[in-house]
């Protein structure tokens, strides 16, 4: 029989069987439109967003380009602004800082961000403030500009009074939109707007302040901000400076989001996998019930590419269907999103219909359903003519041959490929599908082992109902693995990521727990030391720690400039970049803090280190301790040398011993410690930390430190809790997205799964009706095999989720993994009280109808 | 002869062990004959009928159907075959439940990508069965009986050189199951094809002009039954 032919025929017999059979496998076809909706909705925003930011680049700037650093501009950079502004190119600076804010109305006192901006910042865009038009007040004798998280953190109002250093200012209005901010940043850190007067008269600016500086330029033609920086390039990069161009920032920008359609595109990647697994599982019962029909066909002159044809046309139209019906929901969700975001967009993001993501999520959706249903389609083939007079007739099974071996390799090729659509990279691509093909391997697995554990196991003595409930999930033709599959998956991400989310929690609050110091007082000058001791309780003042703070850039390692060690070829023998040009602040003691342990050579007292206690011979130089991660990244050892740069002057240091520090205890910590006798002439400024138990107390000597030590700041680390529990609670709400649109794809092969066998339940239903069984015991039987169901899939995600969170924490965030049970009972709880619903309700026919016209309607 | 077997043997493994349920079996049945294959359950006569119809392989022996070794054929080939010379009714009708009737009986013309409108021969089949009114109608509203007559439009459909009828009144009462055999036998006449009848019922048997009755895997009896012969039949 010709091709031709046959296509005709198969395509005729596609369309007629559509008119009814699809419906039940039509269900599955929903795990496909979620996957397809994920996929254009997120690429669709992507592109709407970076189209987006790349338009307001400006705006969002405020500028056209930016000179910052950690510390006043030198000579020979204030010179290039000064020719800047001789060439009538506006220029604005901006200088934030940190700095204790007190609320005399309230007596409320916090540490906030006061940003003190020249006249004509932003050059671009508006400013909306409250009340209207007071854009520009902070620029008015005594008078301040506040975001709007200031009122209420501070309990007070616009016309209220804040006390910044040695100012009392009046607050003239909230900031309520400035373009040039991402708006949940501002709830985070709130600021303060000042005129740089009003910086200067309340002092908050001591030596060695943490601040930093900016010099905003509106430089239109893109061609001469290019030029300037090719200009200046070594000037720029001789004085530590960034110099960055308003479209520079807006691409990190739209990484950023970039980065988070990415994440959660993987979370659509597992979707689109997830309705591939539902799919087959649909195909493969289809094709049973329809394995009559098949015969017959056989028998009549069908060939088997006919009849396979037939019904792969069929898994494609569905494919189509659920892949359009995904197009059209991603399409509604890219509408949508710009809204639900609009708190973490720093832009107003206009949607435009993508077509290319709309073609890819079709191409993709229809692609999917044909690869997954290939391997169960084969069986049409198996079908033998034969099956027509007997129908328990089965012929051997069918060796692995070449289109079944074709058919795995598509779907394997087809995996990997999805994974590296999403993946910023192949490698990681493959890597992500490596680790979905590994996780899904052992979930079924797990599954596999644990069906057989209470197969075997089932207490005898249970009642028959309950008995046959779980017998259920062994049934011919079960759906058993499937489901597993889907809801374990679930269980399996979303265990997963609260089990790191717990540790991560722990080890953030352990550091602040009992005996370990809770305020940090920074920017203390020198001859602040003593009347600052004086303001703070006895048993504090006896607890205080002081660590000078000692500003230094690195001159030279073993000789070489920063410049010469860059241009090294060899990777593994360069220094890391950042660690060759940021300011550290050091800092110079005779004991080792509480923290550190050396490992390596020997402390100024002889102390060895733990692995190593080779003693370096100093030869006159001063010794330096450097903490062991830095080392590594300096690509520098013991006995090496490294000359620092203190406020102009060269300090040649050898290093003698190399520390572990624990960063997450709160106390002075540092990359490099000098030994005492060395530095105390450098300029320097003070940190001071203590513990004072008492809230009311703290907050006292907080409201005592503005007025009389305008310059100090200090840092109460209980906001801090706050503020790490306010991005853990969005780490929780993004667990709590992943986690909804995992169970919902799971729930929907699960739905999938019930109306596929739903006429085999019926029957039984039926027939144990017939039996005698009262509809209570049938009740019980549904409600067991749904627990059981659901227990299964729950239990196999979960227990490897246990494995994975205890591999991940401490291998990944090199932290202590700490089991917590109760968040995986509530998910066991929330998986199976699903899982139990959703069959139930799927299962009132079976509880309705009588059993003799089920039992009369049961096919041959 | 239009069909003919050859020392047809057919085992099947049991336990284990192979079980003979045709043993070197030879038949040879003439052009437009009637012809039933009676026994009883487990006589090997179902078996008999799917390897004389290339629907299942043999251990041994050959089938030739129209003059084709039909055993040189790959399976593709026999139902290419099939579908040109063969036409089946089943003892549990097997009507496609998705497809009407009148769809049901396009199938094998549709098959063979039979030229021209082929829509009118199948409403006609269906109309000679009694079923004219009845085209748009699926399997699952018509009743047994009617389901039976569109199993046996389907049949007809291609003006089959050879009918193979596995129990056609198995799933049916005796009145309807009479109605059917007459419309069998009245088509059947009418087409001039070779009808094979496979029937534990006696009685039906014997409506064949030829009853062969299988006994443990063999013929155990070739004998005339009450039915007219080819010659008559065709009016020679």
């Amino acid at each position: 029989m010709r091709s031709p032919l046959r296509a005709r025929f198969a395509l005729r017999l596609a369309v007629r069987e559509s008119r009814h059979g699809l419906r039940r496998v039509g269900v599955y076809m929903a795990s496909i439109t979620l996957g397809v909706a994920a996929l254009v909705s997120i690429h669709s925003f992507r592109d709407d967003f970076a189209r987006s930011i790349q338009e307001e680049a400006d705006v969002l700037m405020g500028a056209n380009a930016r000179l910052e650093d950690d510390v006043p501009f030198p000579p020979d950079v204030e010179a290039v602004l000064d020719s800047l502004r001789a060439a009538d190119v506006p220029v604005a600076r901006v200088t934030t800082a940190s700095t204790m804010v007190y609320a005399p109305r309230s007596e409320v006192v916090r540490l906030f961000q006061v940003r003190s901006l020249e006249v004509g910042y932003p050059f671009y865009g508006e400013v909306r403030t409250e009340p209207e038009g007071r854009w520009g007040a902070h620029l008015e004798p005594g008078r301040v500009l506040v975001d709007p998280a200031v009122l209420s953190q501070m309990a007070v109002d616009v016309g209220d009074t804040l006390v910044i250093g040695r100012e009392r200012l009046e607050i003239a209005a909230t900031v309520d939109d400035l373009p040039t901010d991402v708006a949940y940043q501002t709830a985070i850190g709130p600021r303060i707007h000042v005129s740089p007067a009003t910086m200067e008269r309340a002092e908050l600016l001591g030596f060695g302040s943490l601040a930093r500086y900016e010099a905003y330029l509106a430089i239109p033609d893109v061609g001469e901000r290019r030029e300037l920086r090719e200009t200046h390039e070594e000037t720029f990069r001789a004085a530590g400076v960034r110099y960055r161009l308003a479209e520079e920032q807006a691409r990190s920008l739209s990484n950023g989001v970039r980065f988070l359609g990415r994440f959660l595109g993987s979370v659509g990647v597992g979707a689109r996998l997830l309705g591939g697994v539902g799919v087959a599982a649909a195909i493969h019962v289809y094709i049973r019930e329809k394995r009559p029909g098949i015969a017959v066909l056989r028998c009549i002159g069908a060939g088997q590419s006919t009849a396979f044809l037939a019904y792969l046309i069929q898994a494609a139209w569905l494919g189509l269907l659920g892949a359009g019906a995904g197009a059209v929901l991603g399409v509604g969700l890219q509408e949508i999103m710009p809204v639900v975001l609009s708190d973490i967009l720093p832009v107003e993001v206009e949607t435009r219909l993508s077509p290319i993501s709309i073609a890819a999520g079709l191409g993709i959706g229809v692609w999917v359903a044909v690869v997954f249903a290939l391997i169960p389609l084969l069986q049409v083939r198996d079908v033998p003519p034969l099956a027509a007079l007997r129908s328990d007739f089965e012929p051997p099974r069918r060796r692995l041959d070449i289109p079944r071996i074709v058919a795995y390799a598509l779907m394997v090729a087809s995996v990997v490929a999805l994974c590296v659509l999403e993946a910023p990279d192949e490698e990681v691509g493959v890597a992500f599908a490596v680790a979905l093909a590994t996780a899904t391997a052992l979930i079924a697995g797990v599954g596999w082992g644990l069906a057989r554990f209470t197969r075997r196991f089932f207490p005898r003595r249970a009642s028959y109902p309950v008995r046959q409930g779980v017998s259920n999930l062994f049934r011919p033709q079960n759906q058993t693995i499937s489901v597993t599959l889907a809801l374990g998956l679930g269980a399996f991400v979303i265990g997963t990521i609260v089990q790191v989310e717990s540790s991560l929690r722990d080890d953030l609050t352990v550091s602040f727990g009992a005996g370990q110091p809770n305020v940090l007082f920074f920017d203390i000058q020198t001859d602040q030391i003593d009347p600052l001791l004086d303001l703070l309780p006895a048993d504090a003042r006896a607890a205080a720690e002081v660590s000078p703070l000692v500003t230094s850039r690195i001159a030279s390692i073993n000789g070489r400039t920063p410049e010469e060690l860059r241009a090294i070829e060899d990777r593994a023998e360069r220094p890391e970049g950042w660690a060759l040009r940021r300011e550290y602040r050091n800092t110079y003691r005779e004991d080792l803090g509480g923290a550190e342990t050396v490992v390596a050579g020997r402390w100024w007292d002889g102390t060895p280190g733990v692995d190593d206690d080779t003693t370096v011979d100093a030869g006159g130089l001063a010794r330096v301790s450097l903490e062991d991660d830095i080392a590594r990244d300096l690509r520098v050892g013991l006995g090496d040398t490294i000359t620092w740069n203190v406020a102009g002057m060269e300090v040649p240091s050898v290093v003698t011993s190399l520390r572990t520090v624990e960063w997450d205890r709160l106390e002075p910590n540092f990359f490099a410690i000098l030994e005492p006798g060395v530095l105390e002439a450098a300029p320097q400024s003070i940190l001071m930390v203590t513990r004072i138990p008492d809230a009311d107390e703290r907050a006292r000597v907080q409201r005592s430190l503005v007025g009389a030590f305008p310059n100090v700041s200090a840092l109460d680390f209980s906001r801090v809790q706050e503020a790490i529990d306010s991005v853990l609670s969005r780490v929780r709400q993004a667990v709590a997205v992943l986690g909804g649109f995992s169970a919902l794809a799971g729930i929907i092969v699960l739905i999938g799964a019930l109306a596929t066998s739903s006429a085999q339940r019926l029957r039984e239903g039926a027939l144990l009706k017939t039996l005698g069984a009262r509809r209570r015991q049938v009740l019980t039987v549904l409600f067991s095999e749904y627990l059981a169901l659901g227990s299964l899939a729950t239990a196999s995600g979960l227990l490897l989720a246990v494995v994975a969170a205890a591999l991940l924490v401490p291998n990944l965030f090199e932290i202590e993994y700490t089991l917590r049970v109760a968040p995986l009972l509530l998910i066991w709880l929330v998986v199976v009280t699903l899982t139990v619903v959703t069959g139930l309700a799927g299962s009132r026919e079976l509880l309705r109808r009588p059993p003799l016209p089920v039992l009369r309607e049961a096919p041959e | 002869m239009m069909i003919r077997a050859e020392g047809l043997d057919k085992n099947y493994t049991s336990g284990g062990r192979p079980l003979p349920v045709l043993r070197s079996l030879d038949l040879e049945i003439e052009a437009r004959a009637f012809v039933s294959i009676v026994g009883p359950s487990g006589s090997g006569k179902t078996t008999l009928l799917g390897l004389l119809a290339g629907l299942d392989e043999p251990s041994g022996g050959r089938v030739y159907l129209d003059g084709h070794d039909i055993f040189a054929m790959t399976e593709d080939e026999r139902a290419e075959f099939r579908g040109q010379r063969v036409g089946f009714v089943f003892q549990t009708f097997h009507l496609l439940p998705t497809l009407t009737a009148v769809e049901n009986v396009l199938v094998p013309l549709e098959l063979r990508g039979v030229d021209g409108d082929v829509r009118p021969r199948a409403e006609a089949l269906l109309a000679r069965v009694g079923l004219g009114d009845r085209l748009d109608h699926y399997p699952a509203q018509l009743s047994g009986g009617e389901q039976q007559r569109v199993a046996l439009a389907r049949a007809f459909a291609n003006k089959p050189r050879i009918l193979f009828a596995d129990e056609p009144t198995g799933n049916l009462d005796r009145d309807t199951g009479d109605t059917i055999v007459g419309m069998l036998e009245e088509l059947n006449r009418e087409e001039e094809t070779t009808l094979v009848l496979v029937t534990h019922d006696r009685e039906l048997a014997e409506r064949a002009h030829r009853v062969i009755a299988l006994d443990d895997g063999r013929i155990g009896e070739d004998r005339p039954g009450r039915g007219p012969s080819v010659l008559v039949a065709a009016g020679g």
